[in-house]
């Protein structure tokens, strides 16, 4: 989640040769004749991995960026993968995030790219446009999913130009944490979180006056830009224009909702100069009360000893439920030399961990399956299944290559705003002006 | 029987080539080649992912000097934020591991220890000195105005964030000038030293007379790497201050790898580095023609 991870971490599983893989090693050789596909041409093969790989011994590169505590979750999962498929062992690599993105075109181009990722859902259509990922609606439809198993919004964003890209396996919305202790200390109920304006607006008040700023406001990307953005939506308005050619997040619902956590600060909500991570570390710490955190954030406070805390779902603020989330999608990079075996079995592999979704929601995630996540097994993780309510109001951003460029001006004009170095109004249109012009040059790069 | 003895050829002509050419085989490969490439990709509007390169002359370094271009206020606002940092930073770089190394070269109980401790924070790498320093600076639940009972913005506001980043990387850094410095002194015949004690020198005035005029070649070495190490700041601002507040600290290098790898503009990427290439360029030759030795006159070569 953030630079304190280091930046490269193998993840390898030593597996023998077992004996129905010796066998299947014998079918290399009448296999070697067929499957010379053009460079570039990307075939759909083996059913898209529901019937199974049955050809000689693969391995399989599957790189993420599952630094956190969701690393090991996966990797789990990958080795109960490798012990159920004797003739497939995937072998997993593990980077930071950014190290991840840069990395992977540069991979790809050179014919080194793993045969199955991960990629954020905002990510998607960027690398689409940029030929590092190739379409996967044959696994889609292999494994017989449809809109109407997942929420809709992940669902139709996985979509770039009419094809799929991205098989969801999660989303990971923020949600709102709590550290009961000090809630009760200021005479607040703990069982009984502020989920309204006026309430949470009270809340801070009596926190205050116990001596307490209640909510930190970070002028960070992590939390601060994930909360502005889910308090824009609140307020009813948008960060982009539903084409995605113009940022909108300077228009009123965007300066009320900046204005609203600048003025926080200055009632005494918060301290000023809130700095990389520390909101989340005054939760712990018992500084601060309330922090808007992201699901992950569930098993990092569950590893705090004697720390008393809750989660709900967002706290409505502007007046429209909302939640900021992402979503991690699987992902098939682009192979120079396609080997009709390996993309038989990343389909494979791809099919199985989708439908062990409720495995990772233990990572601390949601998962994209409505009926894993509607499941009795999935309702017995009480915090991820709390902040699942949320998933029919998450927003994402517009599935158009390039997007995230702007999101660096967004997060410029919070940092300012939040470290009162401008003003909220004047911050956000400085950023959408800067924005909109890395827009239009995405749209002439990428031609739209 | 006048002429000369014949001249004794103790090496084959190519000999020198030889033993250069390793290193040439890895210049080439890994400066000379990128920089040629570097070069015509500045030229392009470059994604290496797409298909289509198309040429666009000059395009990148024009729009760096057209105000109503994306890349305008980006690039210069980094070039800004480069410029006040190796300002800020070099005198202290040159200055104080200078006096260090004059202390540490004295003769003195420990002195070995000290090295090693003036030295020991160089070996520590960026990310581990930008970590500790983000906690340890941290305006709220930082170490330091937790202990003083402060509450100085120290990584979330100007000035106070370049004092920071001055102030560790002078205290990360320093070390390696001390040690050319030690050196250097130490290339300096013990005689003039006795030959000025003799006219009645003092202290100073051996420092300034001696000392300084001994060191100036060392001295040219150590600020023109400074000067370049400091204009290649990344890690410490991308680190502790993240570029903020703001964009204040969001050096020229932070800049180019979000145009280049994070917005794959390779080609306005490319320009930018050319552009502060070209300055490094003038700023080092100013740098040597203003400390070069002024005794001889340039008309007398």
């Amino acid at each position: 989640m953030n630079a304190t991870h280091p930046p490269l971490n193998t993840l390898s599983r030593r597996r023998f040769l077992t004996a129905t893989g010796m066998i299947g090693a014998g079918a290399v050789l009448s296999a070697c004749g067929g499957g010379s596909n053009a460079p570039g041409a990307q075939p759909e093969s083996g059913g898209g991995g529901a019937s199974g790989y049955d050809g000689p011994d693969v391995e399989l590169a599957f790189w993420n960026g599952f630094t956190g505590g969701d690393g090991p979750v996966m990797q789990k999962l990958v080795d109960t993968f490798n012990a159920e498929h004797p003739n497939i062992t995937v072998k997993m690599t593990v980077m930071e995030w950014a190290d991840y993105y840069a990395k992977i075109p540069s991979a790809v181009s050179s014919g080194n790219g793993p045969d199955v990722g991960i990629m954020h859902l905002d990510s998607v259509p960027t690398n689409a446009a940029r030929n590092v990922i190739v379409p996967l609606d044959d696994v889609a439809d292999a494994l017989g999913l449809q809109k109407s198993d997942f929420a809709e919004i992940v669902w139709d964003a996985g979509v770039y130009e009419g094809q799929r890209f991205g098989i969801p396996l999660d989303v990971h919305p923020l949600g709102f944490f709590y550290n009961k202790t000090v809630m009760e200390s200021a005479g607040l109920d703990p069982e009984n979180p502020p989920m309204d304006h006026d309430s949470y607006m009270a809340a801070l008040e009596q926190l205050k006056s116990a001596g307490i700023e209640g909510h930190w406001m970070s002028p960070h990307p992590f939390t601060g830009g994930q909360t502005l953005q889910s308090l824009i939506w609140q307020f009813g308005g948008q960060l982009f224009s539903d084409d995605g050619t113009e940022a909108t997040w300077h228009e009123e619902p965007g300066v009320k909702a900046l204005t609203w956590m600048v003025d926080a600060i200055k009632t005494g909500y918060s301290p000023t100069d809130v700095g990389q991570d520390a909101d989340a570390i005054a939760l712990q710490n018992g500084k601060t009360a309330f922090n808007w955190n992201g699901i992950w954030h569930i098993n990092t406070l569950k590893e705090v000893p004697n720390l008393d805390w809750g989660v709900a779902p967002l706290p409505n603020i502007g007046g429209e439920q909302a939640a900021w989330a992402g979503s991690h999608n699987f992902v098939l990079p682009k192979q120079r030399t396609p080997d009709e075996n390996r993309l038989t079995a990343a389909r494979v592999f791809i099919n199985w961990v989708s439908q062990q979704s409720l495995a990772w929601a233990e990572g601390g995630q949601v998962p994209a399956r409505n009926s894993v996540r509607e499941s009795a097994e999935f309702e017995a993780l009480p915090e991820q299944s709390t902040l699942a309510e949320q998933v029919d109001y998450l927003r994402f951003p517009p599935p158009i290559p390039g997007i995230d460029d702007a999101f660096a001006d967004f997060d410029q004009a919070l940092n300012e705003a939040v470290l009162l170095t401008k003003e909220p109004a004047q911050a956000l249109s400085d950023a959408a002006e800067r924005a909109n012009k890395k827009l239009e040059e995405n749209r002439k790069k990428y031609g739209e | 029987m006048a002429s000369s003895p014949p001249r004794i050829r103790r090496y084959a002509p190519w000999t020198p080539y030889a033993f250069m050419a390793p290193f040439l085989l890895i210049f080439l490969t890994f400066v000379g080649f990128p920089a040629v490439m570097g070069l015509w990709i500045s030229l392009h509007d470059w994604d290496y992912m797409l298909e289509a390169k198309p040429f666009v002359g000059f395009d990148n370094y024009l729009v760096l000097f057209d105000s109503s271009s994306a890349a305008f206020e980006m690039f210069w606002n980094g070039m800004r934020a480069t410029g006040i940092f190796t300002v800020a930073s070099v005198p202290f770089l040159v200055a104080i591991p200078l006096a260090l190394a004059v202390l540490l070269n004295r003769r003195f109980k420990g002195r070995t220890f000290f090295r090693a401790v003036f030295f020991m924070p160089y070996v520590l790498g960026v990310a581990v000195v930008g970590l500790l320093f983000r906690f340890i600076l941290d305006p709220n639940i930082g170490i330091v105005n937790g202990l003083t009972g402060w509450s100085i913005p120290w990584i979330t506001a100007q000035p106070w964030a370049w004092i920071s980043l001055v102030a560790m990387t002078v205290w990360w850094t320093l070390g390696f000038n001390t040690v050319i410095y030690i050196a250097g002194l130490q290339d300096i015949p013990t005689e003039l030293y006795d030959a000025a004690k003799v006219d009645g020198a003092s202290a100073w005035q051996q420092f300034r007379h001696v000392t300084l005029p001994g060191m100036r070649m060392v001295m040219i070495f150590v600020v023109t790497i400074t000067v370049l190490a400091s204009a290649n700041m990344f890690g410490q601002a991308d680190l502790v201050t993240n570029g903020g507040p703001g964009d204040s600290t969001r050096t020229a290098l932070m800049v180019f790898l979000d145009e280049g790898l994070g917005a794959f503009r390779m080609g306005s990427a490319a320009a930018m580095s050319y552009l502060l290439a070209v300055v490094l360029g003038l700023v080092s030759i100013i740098n040597v023609l203003a400390m070069r030795e002024r005794r001889r006159p340039k008309w007398r070569s």
